[in-house]
């Protein structure tokens, strides 16, 4: 954490350091998670506390495994917290929705699971609403709306868990992950809570319907707890003509738009921290001081539905509510200020206008002639453009339709506008294998394609490797190919089984990959991406064997990893002007897409940008002109 | 420095991997330190590779705002590359904003892959003019490649806006931020870096 060194006490945290802190500050002793944009930085920073505090800290092979392990500490009377992504709680899911069945025990631990959803899917497949599942989980669970009340609620929710037995669902969002800002720093106490389990009786979610009416009686003993919390706030006039109820990043959004439109007298603002169980009461009390009722919140109308069923339930449905049911707030993307603008100035009928017309004139203009997108592509250096590069050419050297299934890593990066195309299925992590798996045996229904899919190291633990069991021992065809670039790279680098390193640096047993593949009984072999001939050769030596699992690794280090290890660059890459064949070539650049390979504007010339060429040295390679030479750099 | 608005709405923009997060959260850090609310908010995840990158910083003497700058109101970008600073003002360009433009391209991987053009540098530079009310234009990557640290044009970047006088932050209040920032060896190349970019807007 950025511990600040000058006597002035801030700190300058990250929503997710933040959200790190006040579980330590609470008197967190074991967490768990799997990293997924926006949540990664959670674990990192405990992670990196964890030694000076005694805490136990992992990041655990997959999201459910990660809340088991913090399951386990509060049914052992401890403090934990697990934290992930929303994709990974649907992983999750199987193991909480029957801890909420069985509770904590009776041993005084408490426990907090984090879920950082992504509206925009900014870092995402999809922009999944966390905060159904909670209440699908009979979970309660809370939103801060602010970073500054984040390590407030973080120690209120687990007060609540270790009270009422039950673990705590804290939804996080990109704008508050992500956001950082100057927070307070409390004290981390010193704790010595011993780990005890009571054996005398057995924690299970059975009889399970007489545990349901438990729970429903539980949630039920925590709604009037969450009516008169303190973290929602009304602030506005006492009979506002609109009432906005808000929740999240709808907050500060809410509270923005007031002021630039002005409204301050006329509209009042409530937040809303306790989402489930939803505070009725206090819905319907401020509901009766209104005519109109405007919510704002992101992405699924949560909050929204709720308060029309509070108003069903005090018969004040003749009410207007505007949002989402309405079209007054888009049911996808993140909250803005604008769009709250643009609802308000509807309902008010007001015009409403960001920039003034003498500006958008020009803008428009320069923007049409000059803008052109940024699509997302590999860092100079990846192993993934070189592992792509061999794999097109081997498919097409093939000559069959080969089938490619992909996964969530860098490498998803495939199939952005300026990927390689390669993949034609992408779904969720692990998904890759468990599709080809069942593509493999279509072969029985005549397909004619061969399949491949591929996915990560950090992928193969988390989710593959049950649907690589199955494709052998139900005798699929297919090959899988594993990108292994030696650590959770999209997310920031994070280790894995794979890379010998726990989650605080020590080392640990390496699952050795190539043994555990062979072990299962598939045909396994390893290549160097760099080593573009060889890999070719491999794809196509496995595509020729038409059964069973055949494993390709792919290996070879992440360059943004090998650089902050080595800091050096293994060759010096140089173009000769006169071979370069510019236009009427152009493999390098249109192909192969590296950014450091450049082309003149006017020449076509390739040049190397040196300054982000990282010398892998893979285009001395791919030059069909032998244009580019090598020089190793001498160390 | 004329009076300046509240909230004052920065902006540090660039493509994946330059470095504008580590320089957002720098100042951050500096003004929070004179009692500033500030809230810096980022994008970023898979928008690192190679994709555009921003964060936006809600500098204000009286609260603490969200950290997403409303449209059309962004008051100085701090560019580390020039289409980026196009496409920043389309999104929070007005008649008053200040802009600091790294004036070295950094091609999209679209102009590789032939499915779009690089706009001409000429008309970049004078539409970016056109829709600022001060524009500065450096290369900090060549002066960050004259340092032997092609990674510090962001410090270079940083020292510029420092010398644009647009900020409430002193030279020395931000050299002793960024000796906080990049303790031990890293320190003198960085505080050369910083230097080299208050010269630039300075003598400009």
């Amino acid at each position: 954490m950025s511990q600040n060194k000058n006597n002035k006490a801030i700190l300058f945290l990250l929503g997710n350091e933040a959200i790190a802190r006040a579980a330590l500050e609470a008197g967190v002793q074991v967490a768990a998670g799997y990293p997924g944009t926006p949540s990664s930085e959670i674990i990192r920073a405990l992670s990196q506390e964890a030694k000076a505090h005694h805490l136990h800290v992992e990041w655990s092979t997959n999201e459910k495994v990660a809340t088991e392990v913090a399951g386990a500490a509060a049914l052992s009377g401890l403090r934990s917290l697990a934290a992930m992504k929303n994709a990974g709680l649907s992983v999750a899911l199987d193991f909480l929705t029957h801890l909420s069945y069985t509770g904590l025990g009776d041993g005084g631990g408490a426990m907090i699971v984090v879920v950082c959803d992504d509206p925009d899917a900014h870092s995402s497949g999809d922009e999944t609403d966390s905060r159904w599942l909670a209440k699908f989980a009979g979970a309660p669970c809370l939103e801060p709306t602010s970073i500054q009340e984040l390590s407030e609620m973080m120690k209120w929710a687990f007060d609540l868990s270790e009270e009422f037995k039950c673990y705590v669902m804290v939804r996080g969002y990109t704008r508050l992950s992500h956001a950082s800002s100057a927070l307070p720093a409390s004290e981390v106490p010193e704790v010595h809570r011993e780990a005890r389990l009571d054996t005398s009786q057995t924690i299970s979610p059975y009889v399970a319907r007489p545990k349901h009416a438990a729970l429903l009686e539980k949630i039920a003993r925590i709604r009037p707890r969450f009516e008169a919390s303190p973290f929602n706030k009304y602030e506005g006039p006492e009979h506002p003509e609109l009432l906005i109820v808000c929740g999240g990043s709808g907050s500060p959004c809410s509270t923005e738009a007031v002021e630039i439109l002005g409204l301050q007298d006329s509209v009042g603002i409530l937040r809303i921290g306790t989402l489930w169980p939803f505070p009725e009461k206090l819905i319907q009390d401020h509901v009766r001081r209104t005519e109109k009722i405007l919510v704002i919140e992101e992405v699924d109308p949560f909050i929204e539905i709720h308060v029309k069923e509070s108003l069903a339930d005090a018969n004040l449905e003749a009410k207007v509510v505007y949002g989402k049911g309405s079209g007054h707030i888009p049911g996808y993307g993140e909250m803005t200020t604008d769009r709250a603008c643009k609802a308000l100035a509807e309902i008010f009928h007001l015009d409403y206008q960001p920039r003034a017309v003498e500006y958008q004139g020009p803008l428009s203009e320069e923007v049409d002639n000059l803008l052109i997108d940024r699509g997302l592509t590999w860092c100079p250096g990846c192993a993934h453009r070189a592992s792509f590069w061999a794999l097109e050419r081997a498919v097409k050297a093939d000559g069959r339709d080969v089938y490619v299934t992909g996964d969530i890593g860098c490498y998803t990066l495939d199939v952005f506008p300026d990927g390689k195309g390669q993949i034609k299925a992408l779904h969720a992590m692990g998904s890759g294998t468990g599709l080809a798996a069942g593509f493999g045996q279509l072969g029985k229904f005549n397909s004619k394609h061969p399949v491949i899919a591929i996915c990560g190291d950090s992928t193969f633990f988390h989710a593959s490797i049950p649907a690589l069991i199955n494709a052998v021992y139900n005798r699929s065809n297919m090959i899988q190919i594993v990108l292994d670039n030696d650590a959770t790279a999209m997310t920031g680098f994070q280790p894995h089984p794979g890379t010998g390193f726990n989650a605080v640096g020590d080392p640990t047993n390496r699952i050795d990959l190539e043994e555990f593949c062979r072990s299962l009984g598939c045909t396994v072999a390893v290549t160097d991406p760099f080593d573009v001939r060889r890999t070719i050769k491999k794809i196509r030596e496995f595509l020729k064997q038409q059964e069973g699992v055949r494993v390709l690794i792919m290996r070879r280090t992440c360059e943004l990893v090998r650089m902050r290890q080595e800091k050096s660059m293994p060759f010096v890459l140089r173009v000769q002007e006169d071979k370069c064949r510019g236009e009427e070539c152009s493999v390098c650049s249109r192909d192969f897409r590296c950014p450091a390979l450049v082309q003149d504007l006017e020449t076509g010339k390739v040049t190397i940008k040196e300054d982000i060429c990282c010398g892998c040295g893979v285009c001395f390679d791919i030059c069909p002109f032998n244009a580019i030479t090598r020089e190793e750099v001498k160390r | 420095m004329k009076s300046q608005p509240d909230p004052l709405n920065l902006i540090i923009c660039g493509v994946g991997g330059q470095g504008n997060i580590l320089i957002s959260r720098l100042i951050g850090r500096a003004l929070s330190r004179k009692g500033y609310f500030v809230t810096v908010g980022e994008t970023f995840g898979s928008a690192q590779r190679g994709g555009a990158v921003f964060s936006g910083l809600r500098i204000s003497k009286k609260k603490y705002y969200g950290p997403l700058i409303p449209e059309g109101q962004g008051h100085i970008i701090v560019s580390l590359e020039p289409l980026e600073t196009l496409r920043i003002l389309n999104a929070f360009g007005n008649a008053d904003v200040i802009t600091l433009t790294n004036f070295n391209s950094m091609y999209p991987v679209g102009v590789l892959s032939k499915r779009s053009v690089y706009p001409d540098l000429k008309k970049l530079r004078a539409g970016i003019q056109r829709l600022s009310q001060s524009s500065w234009f450096l290369n900090a990557t060549d002066m960050a490649m004259e340092l032997g640290s092609p990674i510090s044009a962001n410090v270079i970047m940083l020292g510029a806006l420092a010398g644009s006088n647009s900020i409430p932050l002193s030279f020395e209040e931000v050299e002793e931020e960024v000796k906080d920032t990049f303790p031990g060896a890293k320190s003198d190349l960085n505080l050369r870096a910083l230097k080299k970019g208050f010269q630039e807007t300075r003598s400009q």
